[in-house]
This record gives structure tokens, C-alpha cells and sequence, in this order.
């Protein structure tokens, strides 16, 4: 066991755990913060997707001993109140089906409108592989993308 | 308008049972269509709420709660099965409150999701306790007012009567309505009146699941809870021999390690009871990291089962007895074992006549054999549950389809009454068949009895992945005979599988031809299989459509016309009485998907397949465009015809119409498990692929055929036809009939 200083969301975080435990399990079982899905364990689904500094990445595969000043933003932070272009437009395609993937699916979604504000069919698609949705809601992921694109 | 006899619980649930409270915000979601806070802050939460029926309490300001009654795993009945109840009620959907029901079959009824069938039982039933409510308030008005109830008029939540021009809110006389009898009888309304149904209403969950704030099972948490993950066999064929875990109790974090027997020696079990494994070990600690790891490190001697025979219950009543062979099975074996099986006589199982002499005077005969495997679910939610048993009660809280179905055997394993037994269903990330099957929920509820702790289950995706419940693997041989003129004088199919047949002896080409003979067959495994979206129909829409497909082209006729010539005879002159489709429903479907897609208009490098189905009381048919780039086929469109009946919330049937065809597409060319030496080979989705978003549809359009039939299944019919959408556009794409599913696997480039 080891203590680790983090921020999440904003707020300085305090922890106390084994220090290869993956990030997704200190945000699900010692911070509650359970937006963030655990699908596969091996970077494979992107249900976990959050991000580091701005940066998608797997939390299911990110030992908490890599952390340190980093910025650690989930689900529950990209907005204050549920309104970031993508959540907007996410709700106007009304994408989700069973919802699992989709917090993992909406940071992979911000961070690529993050990098590239005006992102084409095939930008789309490389920056979403790896997020699996096993209820199919694809084309609707990539028109709630582009909507929020043009929301800027 | 149509009079019905009601059949109301009154609200009771509240007082006598244990999950009043807090345990009834679970699934609660804000206005269901005014979902950022200070949309919702315009309508204060109400002081008091009036309970009128078990399905919705008014409050003192107008604003409605529906419970809804079904769990919800991504087919939105949490938005479809309240616009039922509003409807009738006569509400304003932006006043309507959406909360999830618990497991309560007294005041809910049969609360299952599968089978299609969710919509189709409740349409009556959640219509009627919307009228119902609606005519206690009427009542109420109209004794305070002193009119004639009949002269009482309702609209968006308002009581009016015009003559003396008084009018008041749903909310004013919602305690008056409470001391109303229920009525016996309701009027519901015509379907041209209605205003919520049919009009597209936004999920009413979508807020919370975009901010990350639903509780899937997964996220359900409780004080104290702890943490528990099973270790079972690596393969089928084996159970648990013995286990060596003084090391792994010394781990930090581990609590405790058990082994589990899910059910009691001779228990009857049902056909939702399905388990490769009823021995397990389990792994109890504080923290999921801290469990994964001693699971590990466990060390578990496993032993071969030995041949056993279970009679087990069917879900109508009707018993099967179940053989489970001993020994460790492999996909190889399994194939070799279906080609035995095949070439042998199957059971008859439907013969029109004289198949037999139509095909020794045959001019031409075609004979096919197309071969799928088996699939796992592979929802994105691992299967997980939550439990808490103290003493002889215990509550529960899980993703699960049919509660009904694990309930008496929760009661029997625990040795507590089924009464104490109070569940929560939680949103599930995903079921497609899988969460039907409540072993997981068994499981977390005899380890917190064995470790007298709250305890939350998880499975691995591994776990998950290789504890079978599959969907079969199937084979099917297919014979048509042709005369001089190229007519299709006579068809024999001949289907089976691993351990079930896929075969409908009943469905379309059944009843358009003269001379057809069915015969099935099937071999026992210890692979543990399940229902999987649209199940059996799932392989046999494939292969069938992609049969015709080619019997048509070498009868020289157009694939639509084709279907449709057979489809006529089987409603003019239909040959047999068990026909189990509208012949005039399923032509109607292939006539307007020919008509919007635009069949006949070729594009060049376009490749067309077309494939319909009938499979849950609805007939769908695809038309889906195919091209061909850098030697990977891309499905550009999909063309899609639904006749569902009534649509209730037509966005969200669109978009699991999208999901369907899309989840077909990904299965029909990746979709496989395979075994060896008994040992599932994908654990996890670096071996087992799954569609991705750079692979599925570019466009999919989907029409709904207008009528006023009361609504039928949703969720699973568009699935089955689209394999022969994909198989017949593969064909004209590259001049190769596939017979064998996944159509690609792992070869990604097309020579
Ligand atoms: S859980 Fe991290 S990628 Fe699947
Ligand atoms: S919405 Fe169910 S997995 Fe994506």
C-alpha cells in the first residue's frame, strides 16, 4: 500500500492502495466515481476511456503509481451540469441504448473534438475504434459527433 | 374506442415491503422530458403524493410518477412503457416522472424483458392503469363539481366541464381520486386520438447516462459492501476437485475464499437455471483490484464431471430431460459429429406431399449446407449482482431479464420463503439473452449468506466470456427441386445442432409449396447454451435466405419476385394449416423495401442483398448495399422495413432497428467461439471481435409499415434477416456464396 496524491475532476484526491491498482478501480471503489465502466480490463473495449491532461486513455489499464500531477478528468467532470457539446449532442441523436459504453464513447468523443474540431468520417472512425458498443449505436455516435462539431 | 374489463392492483407495496424508501429512488430519473436542473427546478417536487393505482401516484402540482415495470436493458421500455400509461392518463409528458419499478409480479405483473415481447404484453395492461386513473379523477371531480361524470373532459392534466366551466388540475383532485372505487371497466382511446404514442419522446434516462450518473448493476453500492469474484473450471467437462488458498487468504484486502453449491441435491430446476458450473470457488475482500489479484493466484484442482440426466421444467409447464455428457468437447469434434448427424435420417417434422417423388422428377436440384457457431452475448456489463442476506431475508439488487424465473430457486438455495426475497432491478449494460439466466444473481446471494456480509459479484470479462449460456452452434441442409419451367416444385430442409435444432418447421417457405419436408436433429454437449437475440431464428433467417436467394437466381427469377410468387400462393392458397406467418404482412414488408430502396436501380461497384424474415410476431426485411474497398467489403446502406404494429416511440424503435442491423452485420462477419478440449479459446476482446464503429453501416434507414394492429416485438426481428442480407450482398460483391459463418473471421482482405 502506498499513498497517492491525485486530481480529479478538479479536486486534490487522497488514496490509499496498492500502487499497480489500475486507475478505473481507484475512481470506481475508493472515490464512488462509477460513470467510468469497467468492460475488458485489457484497453480492449474503451469503456473505461477518461482523461490524462487532456488525453484519452483506459483507465482499466493505467496503474495508479504512473499518476502524479496529472489532470484526471471522468465523466462526472467534463461538465458541471451535463452540458458539454457532446453530451448536448449525444442527447439530441438520443444515441444511447443499454448507456454502458457511452460514458466511455463521450470522452473518446471530447477528446477527439479537443484535438481536431472539425473531424471527417475516417478521423471519426480511427479515434473511436477502440470503443466497442455492443448495442450498435455507431451511426448515431458519429452524428452526435459531428453535431457537436458544429456546436464548437 | 374499446371498452376493457380492468385489472388494477392498488398501490400497496409501499407499506409492506422493506424496499419503501430509499430503495425506490433506484432508476429514478428527473421530468422525462425536462432534464437539466433548472428546467426541472420549474416544477417543484410535489409535498404530497397520492398513490392512485400500483403503476402511478399524483402529486399535490400536477406532476405524475410511472413506474415502470420491466427492466430496462437498452430496449428504452423506461421512455415506451410510461408514454403507454401517460397516454391514456392523459398527461402531459413533461409532468411525467419516471421511477423503476422493484420485482413486485403482484402489483407488476410478469416483469421480464425478452422475447420481444415486452411491449406487446403490457399494451393493454399499462393503458388500462392510465384510463383507470383517469376515471377516478373524473369521478372525484365530478362529485365535488355535482355534474354528470360524463361530462367531464381531461386534456394534458387538466379535469374540465364545460357547462359550468370549471376546471382543475390532475393535482387538485388527486387525493379525492384516491378514495374512488376502481373501476370496472375502462374505455381506452382510438388510435387516432392519441397524442403520446406514436409521437417520438427522448430516453428518459439519457441525461443521467450522459453525465455518468445511472446505477447500472455494476455500480450498485451499499455500506460495508464487499467485493466478491468466482473462480470457475477452465473448461467444460471439468468441476471443482479441491482448492489450496492458505496463501491467498493472507493477501491483503482477501477476506475470505469459499466454495459454493448453487443448488440444494435434487432441486427441480427450470430451463432459466441453465449452469455448466453449480460448484465454484468464490473470492471475498474489500477492494476489486485486491480480488482480481488473489483469484490469480489461486490454486484450484479441477475434475472431470461425470454423465448425468436432469428433467428439467420448462417455462410452460412441460418437462425435459436433459443429458449432459461427460468429456471435454472441441470445435473440431462438434463439426465432424454435426456432418455424422446430418447425413443420417432426422425426426420428420413437418412433411407436405410427396416430397419424395417431387424430387425424383426434378429437372434440377440444388442442395446446400450452411453452418454457423457458437456466440457468446459478450454484453458490455460483465455480469454482476448484488446481495445481502441476514438471516431469512435477503435483498437483492441485479441486472437481470425474467426475476420471476431465479426467484423460487433464490428461495430454495437460500432456504428462505420467496416472500422475504426483496430485488431491485437495476438497469443492465446490455442482455441480448444472457441476463435471462440468473446463476450470477444465485451465486452473490449464497456468498454473502456463507460470509454474513452485503456483497457485490463481479464477473471478469473473462469470467464472463467463458461460463457459457451461448448461443448454439447450428448447421442446416437445404434441397430444392426445380421442373422444366425452372418452378420450385418442392423444398427439404434438414437442420440441427449443438445441443438444440435452430429448425421452425412452421415459418415461410412451410405453406407456399406443394411438396416440403422438415426433419431435425440434435446432440447432446456440456456447453451450456441460451437465448441470444432472436434465438434459433437468428441462424435460420441466414440460411434460408440465403438459399432462396440462390434458388432464384438459378430459377432465373429476380430474388424479390421470387419470394413474393411464393408468398402469393401461401396467401391464396396456403398448402397445411400450421403456418405460423401472415403470408399478406411478410409480402407487404419485401414490397415497400423494394419500393425504398429503390430495388432495380444499379449502381455501378453497388452490390445488393436483399433478405426478409418473420421471427416474433414481426415481419422485417433488408435491402443492404455492399461495396468493395481495398479488398474489404463496406455495408454503405441499409435499407430496412419493419411491420411491428403500432410503434410506440418511433426514434427509439429506429435506433434498436440500428442496433440490430448492426449487431447482425458484426456477427455475420466476426461473431464465433470455439472450443478446445473443452476450454472456451476468446476470453476477451483482443481474441473474440466484435463489430467496431470504421466497420459498421455508413447509412441505415429504416420505415415502419403503417397499421393499427396492436404492437408486436421489437428488439430482436430485425436481427435474424440481416445474416441473409450480408450473405447474398457478399455474394454479388464477390461471385462467392458463403456457406459458413463468420463470413470473414480473420480473413480481413477479400482477393
Ligand atoms: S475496460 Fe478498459 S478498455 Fe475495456
Ligand atoms: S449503448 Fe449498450 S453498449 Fe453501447
Amino acid at each position: 500500500m502506498a499513498i497517492f496524491n491525485l486530481n480529479i475532476n478538479g479536486k486534490k484526491q487522497q488514496v490509499d492502495t496498492d500502487p499497480d491498482t489500475p486507475l478505473l478501480w481507484v475512481l470506481r471503489d475508493h472515490f464512488h466515481l462509477k460513470g467510468t465502466k469497467y468492460g475488458c480490463g485489457i484497453a480492449q473495449c474503451g469503456a473505461c476511456t477518461i482523461h490524462v491532461d487532456g488525453v484519452a486513455m483506459r483507465s482499466c489499464s493505467l496503474p495508479i503509481s504512473a499518476i502524479s500531477e496529472q489532470k484526471i478528468k471522468t465523466i462526472e467532470g467534463l461538465s458541471e451540469a451535463g452540458d458539454h457539446p457532446v453530451q448536448k449532442a449525444w442527447m439530441s441523436h438520443d444515441v444511447p441504448q443499454c448507456g454502458y459504453c457511452q460514458a466511455g464513447q463521450i470522452m473518446s468523443a471530447a477528446a477527439l473534438l479537443e484535438n481536431n474540431p472539425n473531424p471527417n468520417d475516417t478521423d471519426i472512425d480511427a479515434a473511436m475504434h477502440g470503443n466497442i458498443c455492443r448495442c450498435g449505436t455507431y451511426l448515431r455516435i458519429k452524428a452526435a459527433i459531428k453535431t457537436a462539431a458544429k456546436m464548437g | 374506442m374499446s371498452t376493457i374489463k380492468t385489472s388494477i392492483a392498488r398501490r400497496s407495496f409501499l407499506k409492506s415491503s422493506a424496499l419503501a424508501g430509499g430503495g425506490l429512488m433506484l432508476g429514478f430519473s428527473w421530468l422525462a422530458s425536462c432534464q437539466t436542473k433548472t428546467e426541472a427546478e420549474i416544477l417543484a417536487m410535489p409535498k404530497e403524493w397520492f398513490d392512485i393505482n400500483s403503476y402511478l401516484k399524483i402529486g399535490d402540482n400536477g406532476v405524475v410518477t410511472i413506474y415502470t415495470p420491466n427492466p430496462e436493458f437498452g430496449q428504452n421500455v423506461r421512455t415506451s412503457m410510461p408514454m403507454l400509461v401517460a397516454e391514456e392518463l392523459d398527461i402531459d409528458w413533461k409532468k411525467v416522472l419516471v421511477e423503476q419499478a422493484p420485482y413486485h409480479p403482484k402489483n407488476f405483473g410478469f416483469q421480464f424483458t425478452g422475447g420481444s415481447r415486452g411491449i406487446m404484453s403490457r399494451w393493454e395492461p399499462l393503458r388500462m392503469a392510465g384510463a383507470s386513473a383517469r376515471q377516478m379523477l373524473r369521478t372525484a371531480a365530478a362529485a365535488i363539481w355535482e355534474v354528470p361524470v360524463e361530462e367531464i373532459t381531461t386534456e394534458g392534466g387538466m379535469l374540465f366541464h364545460e357547462p359550468t366551466n370549471k376546471s382543475a388540475g390532475y393535482g387538485e383532485m388527486a387525493s379525492a381520486a384516491v378514495d374512488v372505487p376502481v373501476p370496472t371497466e375502462v374505455k381506452l382511446k382510438d388510435s387516432k386520438d392519441f397524442k403520446i404514442i406514436g409521437h417520438s419522446k427522448k430516453n428518459v434516462d439519457a441525461h443521467n447516462i450522459v453525465t455518468g450518473k445511472t446505477t447500472f448493476g455494476m455500480d450498485y453500492q451499499k455500506e460495508g459492501m464487499l467485493i466478491a469474484m468466482i473462480v470457475h473450471p477452465p473448461a467444460f467437462g471439468m468441476t471443482l476437485k479441491s482448492i489450496e488458498d492458505t496463501q491467498v487468504k493472507t493477501m491483503s484486502g482477501i477476506k475470505d475464499v469459499i466454495t459454493i453449491k448453487s443448488y440444494p441435491k435434487d432441486y427441480q430446476k427450470g430451463s432459466f437455471d441453465a449452469n455448466a458450473f453449480p460448484e465454484i470457488v468464490a473470492i471475498v475482500g474489500s477492494s476489486t483490484w485486491q480480488v482480481m489479484k488473489a483469484k490469480k493466484q489461486l490454486k484450484v484442482e479441477w475434475q472431470p464431471i461425470a454423465a448425468s440426466t436432469e428433467t428439467i421444467l420448462g417455462f410452460r409447464g412441460d418437462k425435459q430431460t436433459k443429458h449432459i455428457p461427460a468429456g471435454l468437447e472441441s470445435t473440431d469434434t462438434h463439426r465432424s459429429q454435426m456432418e455424422a448427424l446430418a447425413a443420417k435420417p432426422g425426426k420428420i417434422v413437418r412433411q407436405d406431399g410427396d416430397p419424395r417423388s417431387a424430387f425424383k422428377k426434378a429437372a434440377k436440384i440444388i442442395e446446400r449446407t450452411y453452418e454457423a457457431p457458437f456466440l457468446a452475448h459478450n454484453c458490455m456489463e460483465p455480469l454482476n449482482a448484488f446481495a445481502h442476506v441476514t438471516g431469512d431475508k435477503a435483498m437483492i439488487a441485479a441486472p437481470i431479464q425474467i426475476p420471476g424465473f431465479v426467484m423460487p430457486t433464490l428461495a430454495a438455495s437460500l432456504g428462505i420463503p420467496v416472500e422475504n426475497i426483496d430485488m431491485e432491478l437495476t438497469r443492465m449494460g446490455g442482455g441480448f439473452g444472457r441476463k435471462a439466466y440468473g446463476h450470477y444473481v444465485l451465486e452473490a446471494a449464497l456468498i454473502s449468506q456463507k460470509v454474513n456480509a452485503p456483497v457485490k459479484l463481479i464477473y471478469t470479462r473473462e469470467d464472463d466470456m467463458t461460463n457459457g449460456i451461448y448461443r448454439p452452434t447450428y448447421q442446416a441442409t437445404y434441397r430444392a427441386a426445380l421442373d422444366d419451367n425452372n418452378d420450385l416444385i418442392a423444398l427439404h430442409v434438414k437442420a440441427g445442432g449443438i445441443p438444440e435444432s435452430p429448425l421452425f418447421a412452421n415459418r415461410f417457405p412451410a405453406g407456399a409449396l406443394d411438396n416440403y419436408l422438415a426433419e431435425e436433429w440434435s446432440a447432446d454437449s456440456n456447453i451450456t447454451i441460451g437465448a441470444f437475440r432472436a434465438p434459433r431464428s437468428n441462424f435460420m433467417a441466414g440460411a434460408e435466405q440465403s438459399f432462396l436467394d440462390e434458388v432464384a437466381e438459378a430459377a432465373g427469377k429476380d430474388p424479390i419476385d421470387f419470394r413474393l410468387d411464393l408468398l402469393k400462393r401461401a396467401k391464396e392458397n396456403p398448402v397445411g394449416e400450421k403456418n405460423d406467418y401472415d403470408a399478406a404482412r411478410y409480402a407487404g414488408v419485401l414490397e415497400l423495401v423494394k419500393e425504398k430502396a429503390g430495388w432495380g436501380d444499379n449502381q455501378t461497384g453497388v452490390h445488393r442483398g436483399v433478405s426478409a424474415y418473420f421471427c416474433h410476431n414481426t415481419y422485417a426485411a433488408h435491402i443492404l448495399d455492399m461495396t468493395i474497398e481495398d479488398g474489404k467489403p463496406v455495408v454503405q446502406k441499409v435499407c430496412c422495413v419493419i411491420d411491428c404494429g403500432v410503434v410506440v416511440n418511433p426514434d427509439a424503435a429506429i435506433n434498436m432497428a440500428e442496433g440490430a442491423i448492426t449487431d447482425g452485420v458484426g456477427n455475420a462477419f466476426f461473431g464465433e467461439m470455439t472450443f478446445k478440449n473443452g476450454v472456451p479459446e476468446k476470453n476477451n476482446f483482443h481474441q473474440y471481435r466484435m463489430i467496431r464503429i470504421g466497420e459498421a453501416p455508413k447509412a441505415i434507414e429504416v420505415h415502419f409499415v403503417e397499421n393499427d394492429i396492436s404492437p408486436t416485438g421489437m428488439g430482436e426481428p430485425p436481427f435474424p434477416p440481416i445474416f441473409g442480407a450480408v450473405a447474398n450482398a457478399l455474394y454479388k460483391a464477390t461471385g462467392k456464396r458463403r456457406y459458413r459463418q463468420p463470413f470473414l473471421g480473420e480473413e480481413h482482405v477479400l482477393g
